[in-house]
């Protein structure tokens, strides 16, 4: 036995010559979801320091929108939170709507709802499943994802496209709901609840689940209020704050739904209040299809605002009428009249308040676009919260705060 | 007694008198503009004041004047107070020849990173910041990008032919 | 006006005549205990129906792969189970999302790490050509910087076309000849890439 003694190199108690590894969790990692890397000094397995660099997805999207026309912005808008794009979308067109003045009908601001909480299920679901397999258990991401193909399925029915889904227009939709949009949403309301109840199961109260999440990167109200959280990061720090409910955008206010607050802000919470929010969209997507089937006669039909200078006529009339021809000609070729302007708008993204500010010089593209993106701005205090931990606890508070690495970078 | 914009101002003005000026209201917004070297002073006592309570930084940001000789960059401030609910925005004007404004970092931790964006994008250089370096471009890039003078594309590509954009 | 709904309402049974298929045999001679074929051809059915991916998922096509790998539509079914992030271990290196100008030395530096034979498959409109993003951060397609063998396009690609695009990789694989990597034209190839 002496002799396993002889090879171990035992340091003094504070001598200098104690070292640290420098680990760099690189821009490609299987637990980074998305480019970002992460240079850590460890100490063994605790980490003494952590430092972040981004900017690998960089695509300029804040001077690319210096270029495009107002509704040539959606397809970028959706590049930014890409699991739960239609949030983006409708953040930007209310975002142009408040610049140009516009009203949306009230059948088209339930409709939005709908779909914007079904992106936010499906962003909370890949957050949660991935937390998941970043722990070890993927059996959660394997069986829940069939419930995305139902969600992505209604937005291909509505917009045609699964993922990044350019969807609705100013003042609206493209297009009405057809009758299968419905039957798929009705469908999905039908099987979810029991698909996100095994998913509960398998986790919420699963030992080695709580045992790696539990007091893995806490963070107190304060310290995130000060960092600039917002979103489910914030709300399980224990302060209540929901973009939804403090400036109510698409009549949210006609809505009755619970906020979950977590306590303590570790992982565990963030899982549970994701999962909370999940429970809560559910509830107001049944609440908002009622409503949708409340309306009768013309009302039924509405699915845009009457707003012809931006919003492109139909093409029976383009062909037919004159007006609808010049306007078509006017909207496509953007010589509609700007306003000048600036306006911030904000909407409660998967990640927090995603938020808009727009500066219009009265020309056809805007002067400047800024984007205030959650995930950037949390992800400062990423360090603070793994400093003192262990590398797999870096590891589980990585995939906890739901970073998109579109979002990050813009 | 809830917070309104006139209240926000009437107090600014009593404070800061000529320092803070030029107060609008587009959409609903309450918009100032603040002195260059006062800004540390203006979000202090906006984060301070038991009636104010501006404690959340929503957003900071920059733009770009090109025709505002002498004020060329804006740094934009979104603050938030969310006891009251009320949003206000003020903006620092600098010239591009010297654009050097005060960093909020020490008031707000989420100014960091915000800080190193906007001086990656528009050379604002936050005085003070504790390592203020590019954040998003390469670190290697020697212009700042998002200044009007640049253009979007990459001049140096060859695939794709700008005759056929328009932009030949 | 609403079309007849095809598919997902009503789901059909399933058979199990359709779930299996055969993979046919290489042309050879065959006799009592025995069958002769060509070398490459052995190596190529083996090989193809058991490429190890790496998915370097930076952005939104990273998402589709998540589904392509999930259930509904299933990688795992073409031999793709296993998954790997270590390039040494890996055939197919398939590069889903855009790549920035700072993550290029990052993808040819994992490139370069993985063992011959290797496959790279470009998914998505920013790898192929730099998509809708022609701006100064964004590198015009990532055969600037290492050889692509397949390029999928789409913003994002439908699962199917990732699927498609995975069986023209196979097809690759299964005709190539044992004496490529050492013919003058690939050794022509990896020196325009600067790759010894």
């Amino acid at each position: 036995m002496t002799e396993h003694h002889q090879h171990h190199i035992k340091l003094p108690e504070g001598s200098i010559e104690k070292q640290t590894t420098t680990l760099n969790m690189g821009p490609t990692h299987p637990a980074t979801h998305g480019v970002f890397q992460n240079i850590m000094e460890l100490d063994g397995e605790r980490i003494v320091s952590a430092e972040q660099t981004v900017g690998y997805i960089h695509r300029a999207f804040e001077k690319l929108a210096e270029r495009r026309p107002l509704n040539q912005v959606t397809p970028i808008t959706d590049r930014l939170n890409y699991c739960s794009s239609p949030i983006n979308n409708m953040g930007w067109h209310l975002t142009c709507e408040k610049l140009l003045g516009v009203q949306t009908p009230k059948r088209v601001d339930y409709l939005r709802i709908i779909i914007m909480e079904l992106a936010r299920i499906a962003d909370h679901l890949i957050c949660n499943s991935i937390m998941g397999v970043d722990t070890g258990a993927y059996t959660g991401f394997m069986y829940i994802m069939q419930y995305r193909e139902l969600i992505y399925e209604i937005y291909e029915e509505v917009c045609g496209s699964r993922l990044t889904t350019n969807i609705g227009r100013i003042g609206g939709f493209e297009r009405d709901f057809s009758n299968t949009a419905f039957t798929k949403l009705e469908k999905f309301l039908k099987e979810y609840p029991a698909a996100l109840r095994e998913l509960e199961n398998l986790f919420t109260r699963n030992r080695i689940f709580m045992d790696r999440t539990i007091g893995a990167g806490p963070i107190s109200a304060e310290r995130a209020l000060n960092y600039g959280f917002t979103g489910p990061n914030l709300r399980a720090a224990g302060v209540d704050y929901d973009v939804r409910v403090h400036t109510p955008y698409s009549s949210y206010e006609d809505f009755d739904f619970k906020v979950p607050v977590g306590t303590t802000g570790d992982s565990y919470d963030r899982f549970l209040v994701r999962n909370g929010e999940m429970w809560e969209s559910l509830s107001i997507i049944n609440q908002a299809y009622q409503k949708v089937q409340g309306f009768k006669g013309t009302d039924a039909d509405v699915y845009h605002a009457d707003v012809p200078e931006y919003y492109l006529p139909k093409k029976e009339d383009v062909y037919t009428k004159m007006e609808a021809l010049i306007w078509h000609f006017k909207i496509v070729m953007g010589e509609v009249e700007m306003p000048k302007g600036e306006v911030y708008s904000a909407v409660e993204g998967g990640n927090g308040e995603l938020g808009f500010y727009l500066i219009s010089d009265g020309g056809r593209t805007p002067f400047r676009l800024h984007f205030r993106r959650p995930s950037f701005i949390y992800y400062q205090a990423y360090s603070e919260l793994v400093v003192g931990g262990m590398l797999s606890d870096a590891i589980v508070v990585m995939s906890s705060l739901n970073l998109i690495a579109g979002e990050l970078d813009a | 007694m809830a917070l309104t914009n006139e209240h926000v101002q009437q107090r600014l003005s009593e404070k800061f008198g000529t320092i803070v000026s030029n107060f609008e209201e587009p959409y609903g917004m309450l918009s100032f503009e603040v002195e260059k070297d006062q800004n540390l002073k203006v979000l202090q006592f906006l984060h301070d004041e038991a009636d104010l309570g501006f404690q959340f930084l929503t957003d900071l940001c920059a733009v770009n004047y090109p025709d505002q000789v002498g004020r060329e960059l804006a740094v934009v401030y979104h603050l938030h107070s969310l006891k009251d609910n009320l949003r206000i925005r003020f903006k620092v004007f600098a010239p591009v020849a010297q654009p050097d404004v005060f960093t909020a970092t020490k008031l707000y931790s989420a100014a960091n990173w915000m800080e190193r964006e906007t001086y990656d994008f528009f050379g604002v250089n936050f005085v003070g910041h504790p390592n203020l370096k590019r954040i998003l471009n390469v670190d290697e890039m020697d212009y700042f990008p998002l200044r009007k003078e640049f253009p979007l594309e990459d001049q140096t590509r060859i695939d794709k032919d700008d005759q056929m954009f328009g932009r030949g | 006006m609403s079309r007849p709904v095809r598919f997902n309402i009503t789901p059909i049974e399933a058979n199990i005549s359709d779930a299996v298929s055969v993979a046919e045999a290489p042309d050879g001679y065959a006799g009592e205990g025995f069958f002769t074929t060509k070398l490459s051809d052995v190596v190529g059915l083996a090989r193809k129906n058991s490429l190890w991916p790496l998915p370097f998922a930076t952005s939104c096509c990273g998402i589709e792969f998540m589904a392509t790998m999930a259930s509904h539509y299933d990688l795992a079914r073409f031999g793709a189970e296993r998954v790997g992030f270590s390039p040494r271990q890996c055939d197919l290196l398939m590069v889903m999302g855009t790549i920035s100008k700072k993550m290029g030395p990052v993808l040819r530096q994992v490139y370069l790490q993985m063992a011959e034979p290797r496959w790279v498959i470009s998914v998505g409109a920013c790898a192929c050509s730099g998509g809708i993003f022609d701006t100064y951060s964004v590198l015009q397609g990532i055969d600037q910087v290492i050889p692509v063998d397949v390029y999928v396009p789409g913003c994002p690609p439908r699962p199917e076309a990732i699927l498609d695009g995975f069986m023209k990789v196979q097809e690759l694989v299964g005709q190539e000849s044992i004496r490529r990597r050492n013919s003058d034209q690939y050794k022509a190839l990896m020196n325009s890439y600067g790759i010894e």
